[in-house]
């Protein structure tokens, strides 16, 4: 009953639309309508791109990709932006991968591990957990030096990301038989992250149709990123530092606190992320997550989470991933050639968010 | 019945480098009494209050809340304490909404989570309690007018429970029934036991809703006054002190022909100027006067080139003036002096020279493509010379010179591009009354050689003490253009509503 009036309230709305609410319902639909622009124009090309392969290879393609859209997404919230994204992503895939090799492999990054032989629960916790602590705490000083010196975070991170490097080689590097690229890993972690749902209880799935444990683990995160941004006092928080932190400040809000906390978010899931991510390709190296913080951050502003500060959606985050992921993953399929590729994606990105700044924009 | 003291201010004094600002200012707020503050611009007001909040420390004097000694902080100090200041800025989080904003910093929490519908619910009682029914504690604030965003300061203020509420120029930007309402909400805080203290500039809204007055001047205590004591004239006596007519030199400039027609002048978006038609004649001043939301500032901006021009034209000397961007206007002899002197108009963080010679640095470029630093430095000597900035060199950063020698670099700025037409929006904003005489000189001399001055300013005195004629705008109209011989406190004042 509801939804048909919401509904049919919504068909009146757009028939009452004159020319200029037309414009403006298209320029602030802009980046919905050039996906499926898009997509249509793959499907022309490759009608087989409609099929539930597709679904589940974007989906499972976008989920490490959304969990580090969380994470910058918050700082970018703040009014802030995030470059040691990748480093710490990478430091997290090198600190997972080499203490979730296989006992049987023959170069070890540890020989003797004292994991070996504990329970799979213990082997996969504590990589994660250890992940998570290193990069929460690298990006806890980020959000300390942002928020008490005044860097501005571009700085703050770009110099974190350099020093980041530099610890995650000597980490590499540490092994006797110096660094070299960590693979044979466990099967119970690659199970972890590669597996899959073929059925809920009784109910089988059919057609080729499967749910990837990647899925589950970024609709959860989804799902405790929402609660926390939307209905805590830590998320409300973060908005109105992000907002206007001299108002906030003003209220009792602790500015200070709030930063170190978004940080620490952030960090956390980088940590998650970079898990996920080692097992996902199999093995980790010292250059692994390079440049990973610039497609987060191209996810975000696409989706919506302005530079600007205060504003920002868990739902944007999303929209703005899958556009990537379908985009690149469309084209691939299509046989747009990579450079053809880097093109439009280049391009997308900067109309996306001139299209955005432009509600915000002041005429004059 | 004797209403018991809820703030006291005793002996109050500051100075700042050897200048006294405030000197032994008193201020005795009775609860459930609207006490008003008032004094000319730099009389101490803001000073003052933000002595009170911790944000300056006063040098000698004491702050009593019901007979208790304070000493607030920082503004959140204070309110913890029970006194709230409503700015004439809103310092809101417009992004988010209504009752978001209100419980900033303290929202009502349900098992570790938020509790949305008891901050909705609190909310709405709130509006309640001051008789507020027409918002809703779910919009976000950026929707809402500006007048609304106050009230939610105010609701704000309630919600701490605050025993004193100072509002700071409160109407300044809102409409007559705006006003009415702000004034009945006023009158609910005042049967609640609160102590108002009103800052406002505009005599009858102090008249309407006062209990007693209190006025400074010069950072120095005049009086306090129960309002049946006193009328419009008694209060001015008060504020000025001085005789208006040595304020401002003889104005001897005799306007020529017609320099600049401007004809039906509309700008495409808000705040709007429309249908604006009026002359300009050689070695002429025109006023322009309005309240706060008259769109001068919008009108002046759209001559100079920045605001989009929907229809109208302007001509100068006949000739129709190609104004698309700034570049352009300043090529036909224009220079506009803006109003927000820090944001758009000096360059914070360089030096004097730079900023004398910014508008006009094409002049400077030598035969190498190069900029001939000798030529910019004697041009700035001469200009401090004849400007008489006080400053140490010229090599000093501008930020670190008063308002009005800021004031003057800029207009010797602009006057180096030896424009026919000046416009100057609030050239006296902010300054002190010797530079604001120094400006006034400025100005007669100028038109006295033929240039053509547009003066925009709230301050009605200057803008009788030193223009040829006046343009009075209302709401981005043209309410009337008077002479200045003919004109008086009295009309402008109406003439300025005529539209509201």
């Amino acid at each position: 009953m509801n939804f048909t009036r919401n509904f049919s309230a919504r068909i009146n709305r757009f028939k009452k639309m004159n020319r200029t609410d037309w414009l403006n319902f298209l320029v602030n639909n802009a980046i919905y309508i050039v996906m499926a622009l898009l997509i249509g124009i793959v499907i022309l090309r490759e009608p087989t791109f409609l099929s539930v392969r597709t679904l589940i290879n974007v989906l499972s393609q976008s989920s490490v990709k959304l969990i580090l859209a969380f994470g910058v997404g918050g700082i970018i919230i703040l009014q802030g932006t995030d470059l040691s994204l990748g480093r710490s992503v990478g430091f997290a895939m090198v600190i997972s991968a080499s203490l979730s090799q296989a006992d049987t492999y023959a170069s070890r990054f540890y020989p003797e591990l004292w994991l070996t032989g504990m329970p799979t629960f213990i082997k996969l916790l504590i990589p994660l957990l250890i992940a998570m602590a290193v990069c929460a705490i690298f990006s806890m000083i980020n959000g300390y030096i942002v928020a008490i010196f005044k860097v501005h975070p571009f700085i703050v991170t770009l110099g974190m990301s350099v020093l980041l490097y530099g610890v995650l080689t000597l980490y590499y590097n540490s092994p006797e038989q110096g660094g070299q690229p960590i693979g044979g890993l466990s099967t119970e972690y690659s199970n972890f992250i590669l597996g899959r749902i073929d059925s809920i209880g009784p109910l089988k799935f059919t057609g080729g149709f499967y749910i990837p444990y990647l899925v589950v683990y970024a609709a959860i995160v989804s799902i405790i990123v929402w609660v926390l941004w939307n209905k805590t006092v830590f998320g409300k928080n973060m908005f109105a530092v992000g907002g206007n932190p001299e108002a906030a400040a003003v209220s009792g809000v602790n500015v200070v606190g709030t930063f170190v906390l978004v940080y620490m978010m952030a960090g956390i899931l980088y940590g998650l992320g970079g898990f996920l991510e080692a097992g996902r390709i199999g093995s980790a190296n010292n250059s692994s997550g390079f440049n990973y913080e610039l497609d987060a951050i191209a996810a975000c502003v696409v989706g919506g989470i302005s530079f600007s500060g205060g504003v920002g959606k868990v739902s944007g985050a999303l929209a703005g991933v899958l556009l990537f992921t379908v985009m690149s993953y469309g084209m691939i399929f299509a046989n747009i050639s990579f450079e053809y590729q880097n093109i439009i994606k280049g391009f997308i990105i900067v109309f996306a968010v001139a299209l955005d700044t432009r509600k915000y924009l002041k005429k004059t | 019945m004797v209403k018991q003291s809820i703030l006291k201010i005793e002996g109050v004094s500051k100075s700042f480098s050897g200048v006294k600002v405030l000197d032994q200012v008193c201020l005795d707020v009775k609860e459930g009494t609207v006490h008003s503050l008032m004094g000319e611009n730099g009389a101490g007001k803001s000073t003052l209050m933000k002595c009170l909040f911790g944000i300056y420390k006063q040098d000698e004097g004491t702050f009593h809340l019901k007979g208790e000694n304070v000493n607030f902080t920082d503004p959140k100090h204070a309110l913890e304490h029970g006194v709230s200041m409503v700015h004439q800025e809103l310092n809101q989080v417009t992004k988010r909404t209504v009752s978001e904003n209100i419980w900033l910093g303290r929202y009502p929490t349900k098992r570790g989570f938020v509790d949305e519908n008891k901050m909705y619910q609190d909310t709405k009682s709130l509006f309640t309690k001051i008789k507020i029914d027409d918002i809703d504690p779910n919009t976000r604030l950026s929707e809402l007018s500006v007048s609304k965003r106050q009230m939610v300061e105010i609701v704000k203020a309630v919600s701490y429970e605050a025993k004193v509420i100072i509002l700071d120029e409160p109407t300044s930007s809102l409409t007559e029934q705006e006003v009415d309402k702000l004034f009945e909400i006023i009158e609910t805080l005042k049967k609640q036991g609160c102590g108002i203290v009103y800052i406002s500039h505009k005599m009858d809204e102090i008249f309407a809703i006062s209990d007693e007055v209190t006025v400074l001047r010069d950072g120095e205590y005049i009086g306090t006054n129960p309002i049946e004591e006193l009328d419009m004239d008694k209060v001015i006596n008060m504020m000025v002190g001085r005789d208006l007519s040595h304020r401002f030199p003889p104005v001897t400039n005799v306007p020529g022909d017609v320099k600049m027609v401007v004809k039906n002048l509309k700008t495409r978006y808000e705040p709007m100027v429309n249908d604006v038609s009026f002359e300009l004649k050689k070695g002429e001043i025109l006023g322009i006067y309005g309240l706060v939301g008259a769109r001068r500032t919008e009108l002046v901006e759209a001559i100079f080139g920045m605001r989009t021009i929907e229809s109208g034209e302007i001509f100068i000397d006949g000739k129709k003036l190609n104004n698309s961007s700034p570049h352009k206007t300043i090529e036909n002899k224009l220079a506009l002096v803006t109003e927000e002197r820090r944001s758009t108009g000096i360059f914070e963080v360089a030096n004097i020279r730079f900023n004398t010679c910014s508008a006009n640095i094409k002049k400077y470029v030598n035969n190498f493509g190069l900029l001939s630093e000798k030529e910019m430095f004697s041009d700035t000597e001469k200009q401090i010379a004849s400007m008489r900035i006080k400053t140490f060199s010229q090599e000093s950063l501008i930020r670190e010179l008063s308002g009005g020698n800021q004031q003057k670099v800029i207009i010797g700025r602009w006057l180096a591009t030896d424009p026919d037409i000046l416009l100057l929006d609030e050239p006296t904003r902010g300054i002190d009354v010797g530079a604001k005489y120094d400006i006034y000189n400025l100005m007669i001399e100028l038109a006295n050689n033929g240039k053509s001055i547009i003066m925009v300013s709230s301050e009605m005195p200057e803008i009788l003490g030193v223009t040829n004629r006046i343009m009075v705008m209302s709401k981005g109209y043209v309410a009337d253009i008077l002479d200045t011989k003919n004109a008086n406190q009295n009309d402008l004042l109406k003439l300025s509503a005529k539209y509201l």
